[in-house]
């Protein structure tokens, strides 16, 4: 089935000329691919290892949309039709559910880079086929190939630039990185579709683990994963063209590739998931920008984005600052001395952001509902709180009811046992269980509480 | 009942279901494509899209390729020369049914040269310095340590592995003057 077939499909003729009329490239027929290590057993496997990785990254990365409130249309990209997840509240419980959803896209995307890559080795000689297409079959699926491939090199281009901070692309990243990931998606089921069994087979061509004795042969086929380089032989030759024509003496063992691939995966494993623990494990991402600690003491944990890059004055967080509440029709405004003075809630709990990082601090303050029945909201259906931010993204964000409702969920006037640092919201910042930290404003200037009945 | 579907699979060159999965697959990518032509930058993102498979294909694979042909072109000069005179000394040690053969010291360059590598396209940005003013804004921090961090662990990777083929190579040795 597909690209593998020899014969020509309708219109016979048009097949068969482009199949006399090879270009001037050399290589074509096949012969400069040495590699004996190359073969449906040995692509299976990269193979089975996305086809249980990729789903998560994909499963992951659309929970982390529906994350963001989608209902109240602050979901990024906004206008994405039905591509996305049946609408449901995000809950607030486990209060590390953003953080492992995200922590899990962004860390295991980055895990299977080089599987990705390994996999992409291993099938590449079919790129420089003659002829590309013996039917329109073979031709649309290789248009497929295109978007899969373009697809998860797309997405892995883009999230890496993100959680490093520099959009060289000059798009918008939420939008490329969504519908990038659906056409990754689209792609990717088809081709899973079409060569699940063909992994299958692959996969039961060869031993892995315990020799396989053959009845009326006396030597076993040897397990691959305990075959040296000395014993490694090329496969079979294949109907998918995968196998080389004319294989080149073996410089490493096929559990050696493996080995290889499965331990470039955990060396960028073990340099990326410092960004989501707390304490010295933090350091060992090395090379993020999240393994890195700002400052000292209390409130020496990672931003997300400074005051100054926000344009918050310091006039405006000082004496003057008030915060104003509103609700069913009444209006309240504090300063925060009388925040202070009201029932201080503390709960430990961690912000995570869309960058994969995340950290866990105590945070104290007034419950969100205390600041709801003050302007005599009982049940508040949503909350709308405004940052002093004038520009930027993430200056608002609409809570659920839940969200709001949460008695862990706080106005938070106090981290670590001090005050918020002007980088982290001072005077006073939202902190919700499992809430994309992005939502958890900062510098709060005015919260609206709505009913079920304001719409 | 057999006679169409043989036909159409010796047109179309595949099952109906193969149609079917394409069919389904290039009407999401195509509706996808219909939203994102609205945008502004959709140019771009097409770009960006078959540039990443262009950018692999045609530029990282040729180079990394050419690279290991030109690694193990050069060390299989330096070993053939180096296993005949050593030949001469020490006989390549034999065990009942399999002969131990001398290490190459090709994996010990490509391992770390292909970690190296793949460290640097990762996390370029932070090591190149790339979107110096979002960075500071989302972080308060300069990008100053990557570089030498990038460097350090290279120096690192090359000399585990250099020091990994040291001692097999004297094991080796060893194991060959015990037999010989």
């Amino acid at each position: 089935m597909g690209v593998t077939d020899r014969q020509t499909g309708f219109p016979h003729r048009w097949w068969r000329a482009l199949e006399r009329h090879p270009p001037p490239v050399p290589g074509l027929d096949g012969r400069r691919w040495r590699s004996p290590l190359r073969g449906p057993w040995l692509t299976a496997v990269y193979g089975a290892v996305l086809l249980v990785g990729l789903p998560l990254v994909i499963i992951t990365g659309l929970l982390d949309y529906a994350a963001y409130g989608p209902q109240f249309d602050q979901a990024l990209p906004r206008d994405v039709g039905w591509l996305r997840l049946p609408p449901f509240d995000w809950p607030t419980r486990p209060s590390w559910l953003f953080r492992v959803t995200q922590g899990l896209h962004v860390t295991l995307g980055i895990i299977l880079i080089p599987v990705v890559l390994g996999k992409l080795w291993s099938v590449i000689p079919k790129l420089f086929i003659w002829p590309p297409a013996r039917s329109l079959a073979q031709m649309l699926e290789r248009l497929s190939l295109l978007l899969l491939v373009g697809g998860i090199l797309f997405e892995i281009a883009t999230g890496l630039l993100n959680i490093q901070y520099a959009y060289l692309f000059g798009f918008d990243f939420y939008t490329a990185h969504y519908f990038g990931a659906w056409v990754f998606s689209a792609a990717f089921v088809a081709h899973v579709t079409l060569k699940l069994p063909r992994m299958i087979s692959a996969l039961r061509s060869r031993p892995a683990l315990r020799d396989r004795h053959r009845p009326g042969q006396r030597e076993p086929v040897r397990a691959e994963l305990r075959t040296p380089l000395t014993a490694t032989r090329p496969e079979p030759r294949d109907p998918d063209d995968l196998v080389a024509i004319a294989p080149g003496a073996p410089t490493m063992s096929r559990r050696g590739a493996i080995s290889l691939v499965g331990g470039l995966a955990l060396l960028l494993g073990a340099l990326t998931v410092g960004q989501t623990l707390d304490g010295p494990w933090r350091r060992t991402a090395l090379l993020l920008p999240r393994g890195r600690q700002p400052g000292t003491g209390p409130t020496g944990f990672p931003i997300n984005r400074t005051a100054a890059a926000a344009g918050i004055q310091p006039d405006e967080t000082g004496q003057r600052w008030r915060l104003t509440v509103r609700g069913g029709g009444r209006i309240v405004t504090l300063d925060r001395l009388r925040l202070l003075a009201m029932g201080q809630h503390t709960a430990r709990l961690p912000i995570a952001c869309v960058e994969g990082w995340s950290t866990r601090q105590t945070w104290s303050g007034v419950r969100l509902r205390d600041l709801a029945a003050l302007v005599g909201v009982d049940d508040p259906a949503s909350a709308q709180v405004r940052s002093l931010e004038k520009a930027g993204l993430f200056n608002q964000a609409i809570l659920q009811a839940n969200q709001v409702r949460d008695a862990d969920s706080l106005l938070a006037l106090r981290v670590n046992g001090v005050d918020l640092s002007v980088d982290h919201g001072f005077p006073a910042r939202v902190i919700v269980p499992a809430l994309p930290g992005v939502h958890c404003t900062k510098w709060v200037a005015e919260i609206t509480f709505r009913t079920g009945t304001d719409g | 009942m057999d006679r169409p579907i043989s036909r159409f699979r010796a047109a179309y060159g595949s099952s109906p279901q193969h149609l079917i999965a394409m069919i389904a697959c290039f009407t999401l990518a195509g509706w996808v494509a219909l939203r994102i032509a609205e945008e502004a930058t959709a140019g771009r993102m097409l770009l960006w899209f078959v540039g990443a498979a262009v950018a692999h294909d045609l530029v990282l694979f040729p180079i990394y390729a050419s690279a290991d042909r030109v690694l193990r072109g050069a060390l299989g000069r330096a070993s053939h020369a180096d296993s005949q005179s050593s030949t001469a000394h020490h006989p390549v040690p034999r065990r009942v049914g399999q002969a131990p053969s001398r290490p190459s010291p090709l994996n010990h360059v490509r391992v770390p040269a292909l970690a190296a590598g793949l460290l640097f396209l990762v996390y370029l940005p932070g090591i190149l310095r790339q979107g110096r003013e979002t960075y500071l804004a989302a972080t308060g921090q300069n990008q100053h340590p990557y570089l030498a961090r990038w460097l350090a662990l290279t120096a690192t990777l090359f000399l585990v592995s250099g020091g990994w083929y040291v001692a097999r190579r004297m094991r080796w040795r060893r194991v060959g003057s015990l037999n010989g």
